[in-house]
């Protein structure tokens, strides 16, 4: 078929099954955005450009499926940087197309010029510059490949605006053949045999669940092999609900932010099996202890992962649903080569200590004068929220609040893990909403997130994409100003806010209903306020100023 | 220790950017980095001597091999292969040193590329060892300009790196 390049590109998307894409357009993309306004695929224009990544990021995690934005060249494309950064760090499927100035001008710093696929070549798992029009169908369909296989990521794709205009015979192909790219996904059974063996000799073992479960779809192979081994369940801040919320099993989120048992257990364990988990800084501070320690299984569709930044005894390379259903069948059926099978007896000792922790375990519901307190606010929230709710927490104090509290029966909860993006939430929320029309999604943020990203309320309003927005006020960047108190010696600096605007009129001026409450009794009223409204609602939640975030 | 790598690589632009891009970023220390293609047009080779000091060398290995454009790789050590280097010294000579010059050039099997009234190009293509030892033995008498391509590597014996 002849056609424009342009066209072609609508086709390509059209063929991955694409219905949404996310984006900002400009001089450079806009032959792109002429052949897109005959497609029947929705555009959802955003308010600044990072903002389409993180819409694309929220859509492509509730989807599984890479995500699409759209930018035009110069300053649309590094304007999106950061939205590309955050979606690597997290290892999210995205497919970003940028348009370019005309080829022939490439290099001569020509109006809104800019080398983006160098500009983000640290932080992308693969770009293209596209120069030959008849490349466009086999650079779409790697794109959607090497974007959404392996270990998720975004791929980039910059066009230059003549190649756009150009016509070509047109076929999109049917498979993408890239030599050089074959992950792996069968974990290798000589590995999953000595795993087997390390946890069936195991006294006191431990699963750490990361973002990777989400990624791979196994949720239902790791509630299975817990239940399996009867193996208790910590997560990192990425593998939050991994388990479901009423899981006996589910001890709850470990590292710098976490809670007292899920640590106590990561501390005690002889054998650590990590799914999908990375062991960032943050989650695992101190990797070279825990290696001496205790035998660590390290399962990871990254092979680069393992070894990077904690000792393994027994890496598993593969994709963890196949790898975990793998497992249970060595450790609980057919037994490792030397006849082990787990006897889940070995450990009730550690089961039962594990459980008076948890119960013992009671986070801070207490009153606070004149203010609400948060994590009694986020609790309350979940009692309330729909089974199947979507959250979406910023960074920050309002972060954790909103982790450590998560409890939400089949629900999802969102957030920007390893970059730790402010102004991620109302963004990634919207995009997390169009995915999921029918489900309620919350938007948590801070006082001095919202402030990077309450532009996007206009995108709700406008593509009737209604999102419920909660915002916990304390007039401070309050996790840099918990830092400046315990690290710089109470020295608060830069971290005041003053000079924000009415939150309830902002909202208003944006026609969406809200409410202000700042005590723990309005809490209840004002999360049905929330909740039963129809359409978008902004709720602002006072909270102290000294509010700890643990 | 040093590991010398041999990178396949697509044949393509913003390659090299993206596998020297990953040395800089990830604190890996380059000692030479050489670029050339293959029997196959479409195939580059770069050959990259690290300098392993902090056990690095699986991190790069398997850095090297998320990159798209890296179809194979292998990682030697000093002792598994066979390496070369170009080097080309632009020494001081006059009438009085030229003959000598000449003659230790030779005990190190190079050639004399250019010779001005001033000035000689010694040509020495060897081990980067060897290369040290002639740079030191010219040395005295001058050095205007020196320059090194970085080692080029195969394996010993009979085995290949092909696709």
């Amino acid at each position: 078929m002849v056609t424009t390049v342009s066209e072609a590109m609508v086709r390509c998307l059209e063929a991955e099954g694409v219905e949404t894409i996310f984006g900002y357009p400009g001089a450079t993309i806009c032959p792109f955005y002429d052949a897109l306004s005959r497609s029947s695929i929705r555009h959802v224009l955003v308010r600044t450009e990072q903002n389409a990544g993180h819409a694309a990021n929220g859509y492509a995690r509730m989807t599984g499926k890479p995500a699409v934005c759209v930018v035009t060249s110069g300053p649309g494309a590094t304007n999106l940087i950061t939205g590309i950064s955050t979606a690597y760090m997290d290892s999210i499927p995205m497919v970003i197309i940028t348009g370019q100035v005309v080829s022939s001008l490439l290099g001569s710093d020509v109006f809104q010029e800019v080398d983006i696929t160098g500009s983000v070549e640290a932080f992308i798992k693969h770009s293209y510059l596209v120069k030959d029009p008849k490349e466009i169908g086999r650079i779409f369909k790697e794109a959607f490949y090497i974007a959404g296989s392996g270990r998720p990521g975004p791929v980039l794709i910059d066009i230059p605006m003549d190649v756009q205009k150009m016509e070509i015979d047109f076929a999109y192909p049917e498979k993408a053949v890239i030599r050089s790219y074959k992950p792996s996904f069968k974990g290798h059974i000589g590995q999953i045999n000595k795993a087997a063996a390390a946890i069936a000799k195991a006294e006191r073992p431990l699963i750490v669940a990361g973002g990777g479960i989400f990624i791979s779809g196994a949720e239902e192979a790791l509630r299975e092999f817990a239940h399996k081994t009867s193996i208790p369940v910590v997560n990192t801040l990425m593998g939050l609900g991994a388990l479901e919320a009423d899981d006996p099993l589910r001890l709850g989120m470990i590292g710098m932010h976490g809670v007292p048992p899920a640590n106590y257990a990561v501390n005690q364990a002889d054998v650590l099996i990590l799914c999908g988990a990375r062991v960032a800084d943050r989650t695992i501070p101190n990797p070279g202890a825990l290696s001496r320690q205790k035998t660590i299984i390290h399962m990871d569709i990254d092979p680069a992962e393992i070894g990077k930044n904690i000792g393994v005894d027994i890496p598993v390379v593969g994709d963890i649903k196949t790898i975990l259903g793998q497992l249970a069948e060595v450790a609980c059926e057919t037994g490792t080569k030397d006849g082990l099978k787990v006897d889940s007896s070995r450990w009730s000792e550690w089961l039962e200590t594990l459980d008076e922790r948890q119960h013992t375990y009671h986070p801070d519901h207490g009153e606070r004068r004149n203010y609400v307190n948060p994590k009694l606010f986020m609790h309350e929230l979940y009692e309330k929220l729909p089974d199947d709710a979507i959250v979406v927490a910023d960074v920050g104090q309002n972060q954790m609040w909103a982790a450590n509290e998560f409890s939400v029966l089949h629900g999802r909860f969102l957030t920007s893990g390893g970059m730790g993006t402010m102004g991620y939430s109302l963004p990634c929320a919207i995009g997390a909403k169009a995915a999921c029309p029918d489900r309620t999604t919350v938007s948590i943020c801070g006082d001095g997130s919202f402030q990077m990203c309450f532009m996007e309320l206009a995108t709700e309003c406008q593509h009737g994409i209604p999102v419920k927005t909660v915002v916990f006020t304390n007039n401070r960047l309050g996790m840099v100003r918990e830092h400046q108190r315990v690290a710089w010696d109470n020295n608060l600096t830069a971290v005041f806010l003053d000079g924000s605007p009415d939150f309830a009129k902002l909202a208003e001026a944006y026609g969406i209903p809200s409410a202000r409450i700042h005590l723990n009794d309005q809490i209840d009223l004002a999360i049905d306020s929330l909740i039963h409204s129809d359409g978008p609602f902004l709720l602002e939640v006072i909270v102290d100023p000294l509010e700890p975030t643990l | 220790m040093k590991h010398t790598l041999s990178v396949l690589v697509e044949n393509h632009a913003g390659v090299l950017s993206r596998v020297s891009g990953l040395f800089a970023r990830r604190g890996f220390n380059i000692d030479s980095l050489a670029v050339g293609t293959t029997a196959d047009p479409a195939v580059s080779c770069i050959t990259i001597v690290v300098d392993d000091k902090e056990n690095a060398i699986e991190q790069i290995e398997k850095q090297l091999n998320k990159l798209i454009d890296v179809i194979k790789l292998k990682v030697f050590t000093p002792d598994e292969i066979i390496s070369r280097e170009l080097m080309l010294i632009k020494v001081n000579a006059t009438g009085q040193t030229r003959q000598e010059i000449k003659e230790l050039a030779d005990m190190y099997g190079a050639k004399i590329a250019d010779i001005t009234r001033n000035s000689m190009t010694i040509e020495c293509c060897n081990t980067t060892e060897r290369l040290e030892n002639l740079l030191n033995i010219v040395r005295p008498y001058g050095l205007k300009q020196v320059i090194r391509t970085g080692s080029i590597a195969l394996e010993k014996g009979n085995e290949q790196l092909t696709l």
